[in-house]
């Protein structure tokens, strides 16, 4: 008996998981297919890109900072020990590029934004705004699902590179100013050995990916989410739990494709 | 009902269920044009979920609802749309937009349904704003207001775009009776004054019998009494009694059911 009462909970999860994958992109389509709007979008969407992107960009800038001058002293003791140090430029670029900008950039974006989009999201729909856009004949997923959307999406992949840019002038800080590695040795070899199409180009693609995959997250589970306040706590948590899971697990995808 | 009105609304055999529990079973009603329709109940029968039934924001398992003969189930988003700018509702908590002042919310509907200038649209939102006694907080955001001038700002952003019917849930829940007094002022004189159609749903009896043209009373999942105040206060319904005159004990019982209670002191039942 307990055997099939587990086999039924397993049948009825993987229905739930499936159900709302459905109900998921059947909300990012409805959101991103209309045509958009330019007079009354446009500004929906220059105040989603303040909240979701300008409003994310110190934290982004100061772990930045931080992850690269980390990444430089560790990378310059080891690197040292081997009469390599002068590398010490393109393994920080490199590092940052094809992982830590796009990865570290996806998990704080959700902490940050993502979490804040799924609890505004949930408080309309338990304050009742979202049925109130439905009643003024207003489609919620127009106007409160497809600026967030595409706010998302613009803003992670400019806040990537930034963090990255930040990161290795705090890989030059640590390496150049303090530890005395030439600069224009640095730079040079840095230079020549991040590619366009290889580094940046794989960076880009991957933040974008990050992007539509934590922004779609985090605007479901705020659309779903059970309106009173511990559902909406519910949802917060699992936006950042599901976004940093799925950021991991699509960056090992992603990387096994471009670099496998 | 006075069969001389056309009807705005005709709920018809509507049936609707939540999980397996069932809301409402073959529910039939009527709100004629330009009347104020007063649906009432006990707390927990489904009087919110009616008026989203009736809006379409929730579909029945069975049944229509006709809005001026069309079929709200039926019809395609964009016509429900266009039905919906024909219609409006006071959410029982206001459900202001809260990243917007009150003169922009009011706002909110002439400038996504309209290309009028804004010089017109300030004009229109001032006069709404006065009806409701609200001209001078235009600039205020809604949680500056207390409940009531919440619910009356909610009530002129309802209006703003001259609906033909308005549906009110609950408009007088947790008010002051001042605020109660003015939401009840400002329902009667609004739907004389711009001929709307009313729905009040509400288990304010006083107040709703005050206001309502016709009434319908529905409890255990369909309407149990239904007629004019007068009708109703004559009524020798035993269940009607009861809720028209707030016993806790009657025909609706007090005790959620439950196992005998002797049985269950002396420990039987465990």
């Amino acid at each position: 008996m307990r055997i099939v009462e587990r086999i039924t909970a397993l049948g009825h999860n993987a229905i739930e998981f499936i159900s709302g994958f459905g109900r998921a992109g059947i909300m990012l389509w409805n959101a991103i297919v209309n045509v958009p709007r330019f007079r009354k979008g446009t500004p929906l969407l220059i105040k989603q890109l303040y909240v979701v992107g300008v409003q994310s960009f110190v934290i982004i800038t100061i772990s930045g900072l931080f992850i690269g001058m980390v990444l430089a002293l560790q990378g310059y003791n080891i690197l040292s020990d081997f009469g390599t140090s002068e590398s010490l430029g393109p393994m920080v670029a490199l590092s940052l590029l094809r992982e830590l900008g796009p990865v570290v950039t996806a998990l704080l974006f959700a902490g940050r934004a993502g979490s804040a989009l799924t609890a505004e999201i949930g408080l309309m729909k338990s304050t009742e705004q979202l049925s109130s856009l439905e009643m003024m004949a207003v489609d919620p997923l127009r106007q409160v699902i497809a600026p967030r959307f595409w706010a998302g999406v613009i803003s992670m992949p400019l806040l990537a590179m930034i963090f990255s840019a930040v990161g290795i002038y705090g890989g030059h800080i640590v390496g150049v100013e303090w530890k005395g590695i030439d600069a224009g040795s640095f730079w040079s070899i840095l230079q020549s050995q991040v590619e366009w199409h290889q580094d940046i180009l794989n960076s880009l693609i991957k933040s974008v990916v990050f992007a539509v995959v934590v922004t779609w997250i985090a605007l479901y589970r705020g659309y779903q989410v059970i309106p009173n306040p511990e559902g909406i706590s519910r949802a917060t948590t699992k936006t950042v739990v599901q976004a940093s899971l799925a950021v991991l697990a699509l960056d090992f995808l992603l990387t096994a494709l471009m670099f496998g | 009902m006075d069969n001389q009105t056309p009807n705005l609304v005709e709920v018809r055999n509507m049936s609707f269920n939540r999980g397996s529990r069932a809301i409402f079973k073959d529910l039939n009603l009527t709100i004629p044009k330009g009347k104020v329709t007063a649906i009432m109940g006990p707390s927990g029968i489904g009087k919110t979920t009616l008026l989203k039934l009736i809006s379409g924001q929730l579909t029945p398992d069975s049944g229509q609802v006709l809005f001026d003969g069309h079929d709200i189930h039926k019809v395609s988003r964009k016509e429900l749309f266009n039905l919906r700018q024909r219609m409006s509702m006071l959410f029982q908590s206001g459900a202001l937009f809260t990243d917007i002042n009150v003169a922009d919310n009011v706002a909110f509907a002439l400038r996504e349904h309209s290309n009028l200038p804004e010089s017109i649209i300030n004009t229109i939102v001032a006069m709404k704003l006065e009806a409701v006694g609200l001209r001078g907080a235009g600039k205020l955001m809604p949680n500056e207001l207390s409940g009531g001038m919440q619910r009356r700002a909610a009530l002129a952003r309802a209006i703003a775009l001259e609906p033909e019917l308005v549906m009110y849930d609950e408009p007088f829940a947790g008010q002051d009776p001042i605020a109660m007094g003015v939401l009840v002022k400002l329902i009667k004189e609004l739907s004389e004054s711009l001929n709307l159609t009313s729905v009040v749903v509400s288990h304010d009896v006083v107040e709703v019998l005050s206001i309502a043209d016709y009434v319908y009373v529905v409890a255990d999942k369909k309407v149990i009494a239904e007629g004019t105040p007068q009708q109703l206060k004559q009524s020798d319904n035993l269940q009607l009694q009861q809720f028209m005159g707030g016993e806790p004990d009657g025909p609706v019982p007090f005790h959620f059911p439950a196992p005998d209670y002797k049985k269950e002191l002396m420990g039987e039942n465990r």
